[in-house]
């Protein structure tokens, strides 16, 4: 137990010292993992919405391969991420290897199936209870796959959350496309793994106690939003988003 | 397009509206097969402004299969949905039993019907207003649409119907959730929807309600339109398809 | 926002998405900084934390490190992912100069290696041999953890294994095991197994997870570990900054470049002993 209860002191010590190079490491991983969740969401959001509403031979394929995409490695998406920005790669000349840039685009990768999937499922359902009236008022399948998206919003915050959650956490792509490198590249879980192999247990665990507590703050955030939203209606009327 | 030859007409059928009337939309021996099941067989309708329509049968009858057969949402099987020659499309809108609004206030649950039925911006504002109006909600275009009641939720429906100036308006039961003082505020509406010019098709299994605000009535028998009669005819008439007979025995008392 | 129809605004999104991610493509490489592949155990003993900031004063430019195994650091730059390489394996460093992936090499410092291992030492090997203890630790089929990474310490190891009889491609002796990873993580899976590990001085002085672990052999001039610098060739790779590869290259073998090599210290021994032009 001494390697936790050390750890937990070790954090406390690390927020209340305000070290300026470990909120450098924080404020890179929120960058990158919230533009990469952004970006994602962008691709993710219309694949799930246009998935829910297309018809096509191979869909039942196509949703498959989807799903599992879902369990990609993200050591996997780091390595062709690498090997596509590799200056001896097709996309050597962009010069953006081991940047945080490259960091976006690996994590964007990893969190488009996660957030395409669960759209796709929240759309259907959506659709089942509005598809009727939307089409009736001349909306178009897709175009009522996205209003209702603006309807269910507090949902989407949900799958964006769980996105986030899933960039912030990963080590493998960001390691291999940006190379951990001190004051540039390297995040809080590069920063964890770099510690963990230099032997030092209780920082890399505290190091992870402290992104927990940041990204805790986020939901924090979030869900003091959805509470809002949710306060906007009587208890009776609308309670399922 | 005019009148069609008698072998096309339903079983039983005569003319409500006026002869002159103009023709909006019509239905030729059209059908909806759903895999196997038939929901719709041989349908032969015609809707003409002015027309009252309480469309009425059993649970299973395919009302609600007709309703969106008619508003284009399904296309035919078999047969045709035919829109009169020259002039345009006929404009439409329809109200659900239970009201679909999305997670907005009232005004932008308008304004999104007005741009989906492609209403220029600039005159926006000015139908929403008087929709608003019209149904008497002004006074909650900011608040959230679910956090209306039940009956005004169906009220902000009858408004989105209004702001588009459908020719036709669908009413798939429209008052079946609802208690009976918003029955009579929603009934009143439709009512004046009416008088106002606007067509109508309604699916009920209030038949007073169909008596109150229907001028035509369509009796639906697995799948089968077995009557089409003036609201008077249907009521009074002895002759009746014995399906129709049975029916009206079956509901009257309850209404 | 005034869209006049609900198609037309599909339209436009997808391509104002198409168009955002067309444009984020291609990002600017230039800015004065070079990128350096060398190794983990390097980058871990801390001398670049030290050394670094010194050629940042003399020259403005930025060394951006990323910490690999040999192998993969001498592959990053044979990709021209790198703009510069330095590690510590003489055979390969040279292979990758003859190869043309790499300009001249210059001998830059060595450190040393030391065998590490339970303070109660089953097998018997401290001393100042380290064939000799390969030898005993081989026999007595003691738990050795062996990095098997293709890194600078991993052939040297196979080295060391060799001077002593064992050729470790053909038969492992008993107790052998392979972990596939970095200096530290190999330090860890050896604390708390118990087991002898061969590490560079630098990753161990660093090094918090202790256990009951200690150096038993050191001093053995065959544990001498070298370090060449080698700019990537640009004949290979047109894009490399030459300029500012080769300022690093000439800085950390000139006289400033040494001393502050041989300045860095933990606690008070020194870690990297500089030999350029010897």
């Amino acid at each position: 137990m001494n390697a936790f209860s050390e750890s937990v002191s070790v954090a406390l010590n690390l927020i209340a010292q305000a070290d300026a190079a470990l909120w450098q490491i924080v404020a890179l991983s929120l960058r990158v993992s919230t533009t990469a969740c952004a970006l994602g969401a962008g691709f993710g959001l219309l694949l799930g919405a246009w998935l829910a509403v297309a018809r096509f031979p191979g869909h039942a394929v196509v949703v498959g391969v989807l799903n599992t995409l879902l369990a990609l490695p993200s050591v996997v998406v780091g390595l062709v991420v690498y090997l596509l920005l590799s200056r001896s790669g097709p996309l050597g000349s962009w010069g953006i290897l081991f940047t945080p840039t490259a960091m976006v685009i690996a994590q964007s990768i990893l969190v488009v199936p996660l957030i395409a999937a669960l759209t796709r499922q929240l759309v259907t359902d959506a659709l089942r209870e509005g598809g009727d009236e939307l089409a009736a008022m001349g909306a178009g399948r897709l175009l009522s796959a996205l209003l209702l998206l603006a309807h269910a919003r507090l949902a989407v915050l949900t799958v964006l959350l769980t996105a986030f959650g899933r960039a912030v956490a990963e080590v493998g792509a960001v390691m291999i496309v940006g190379g951990n490198i001190d004051g540039v590249t390297r995040v809080m879980t590069t920063a964890i793994a770099l510690e963990t192999s230099k032997g030092d247990l209780p920082l890399a665990l505290a190091l992870g106690i402290v992104l927990l507590g940041v990204v805790a703050v986020i939901n924090l955030a979030a869900g003091l939003l959805q509470r809002r939203g949710q306060a906007a209606l009587p208890l009776t009327a609308g309670a399922a988003a | 397009m005019s009148g069609l030859p008698p072998h096309m007409a339903p079983a039983l059928a005569g003319s409500a509206a006026q002869p002159a009337a103009p023709l909006l939309l019509a239905l030729q021996q059209a059908g909806v097969q759903f895999g196997a099941q038939a929901a719709l067989r041989d349908i032969t309708l015609q809707i003409h402004r002015g027309d009252r329509i309480a469309l009425v049968g059993a649970n299973g009858s395919g009302k609600t299969t007709l309703l969106r057969l008619l508003n284009g949402l399904l296309p035919p099987t078999s047969g045709q949905r035919l829109l009169p020659a020259g002039g345009r499309p006929p404009i439409t809108a329809m109200l659900f039993q239970r009201p679909f609004l999305l997670h907005f206030s009232v005004r932008r649950n308008l304004q999104l019907a007005l741009w989906l039925a492609g209403v220029p911006a600039a005159e926006r504002a000015a139908r929403v207003d008087g929709a608003l109006q019209r149904v008497g909600l002004q006074a909650k275009a900011a608040l959230p649409a679910r956090s209306l009641s039940g009956g005004q939720q169906q009220r902000l429906a009858l408004a989105r119907a209004w702001a588009v100036q459908p020719d036709i308006l669908f009413l798939d039961e429209p008052t079946a959730s609802l208690d009976p003082s918003a029955k009579r505020e929603v009934e009143q509406l439709i009512d004046d929807f009416g008088q106002a010019g606007m067509a109508l098709v309604m699916s009920t299994h209030n038949l007073g309600q169909a008596r109150r605000l229907a001028n035509r009535m369509l009796y639906l028998d697995a799948g089968r339109l077995l009557a089409d009669l003036p609201v008077d005819d249907f009521f009074h008439r002895t002759d009746l398809p014995p399906e129709a007979a049975q029916f009206l025995k079956g509901e009257l008392p309850w209404t | 926002m005034d869209l006049t129809t609900p198609t037309r605004l599909l339209r436009r999104a997808t391509l104002a998405l198409l168009a955002a991610t067309a444009l984020a493509g291609p990002a600017l490489a230039q800015g004065n900084f070079i990128v350096m592949a060398s190794t983990t155990s390097t980058e871990q003993s801390g001398l670049f934390a030290h050394l670094l900031p010194a050629f940042k004063a003399a020259t403005g430019t930025d060394v951006r490190v990323v910490a690999l195994g040999t192998g993969q650091a001498l592959d990053t730059g044979r990709r021209g992912d790198a703009d510069i390489v330095f590690v510590h394996d003489q055979v390969a460093e040279e292979k990758f100069v003859a190869d043309g992936f790499g300009l001249k090499r210059l001998p830059v410092m060595y450190n040393d290696f030391v065998l590490i291992g339970p303070t109660a030492d089953p097998a018997k090997v401290r001393g100042k041999d380290i064939t000799a203890a390969l030898q005993k630790v081989g026999t007595a089929g003691a738990p050795f953890v062996s990095r098997g990474d293709k890194s600078g310490t991993h052939a040297a190891e196979l080295r060391y294994w060799k001077a002593a009889g064992t050729d470790i491609a053909a038969a492992k002796p008993a107790g052998y095991k392979e972990c596939g990873c970095g200096m530290g993580p190999a330090l860890n899976i050896a604390a708390s197994t118990g087991a002898y590990v061969l590490a560079d001085r630098g990753t161990w002085l660093n090094f918090k997870n202790r256990a009951d672990l200690a150096i038993l052999v050191e001093g053995d001039t065959r544990l001498f570990n070298q370090y060449g610098v080698m700019v990537v060739n640009p004949a290979k790779h047109p894009h490399v900054k030459v300029a500012l590869a080769q300022a690093f290259a000439d800085w950390v073998v000139s006289p400033a470049g040494q001393a502050s090599i041989a300045g860095y210290k933990i606690g008070g021994e020194q870690l990297f002993f500089p030999n350029a032009g010897r």
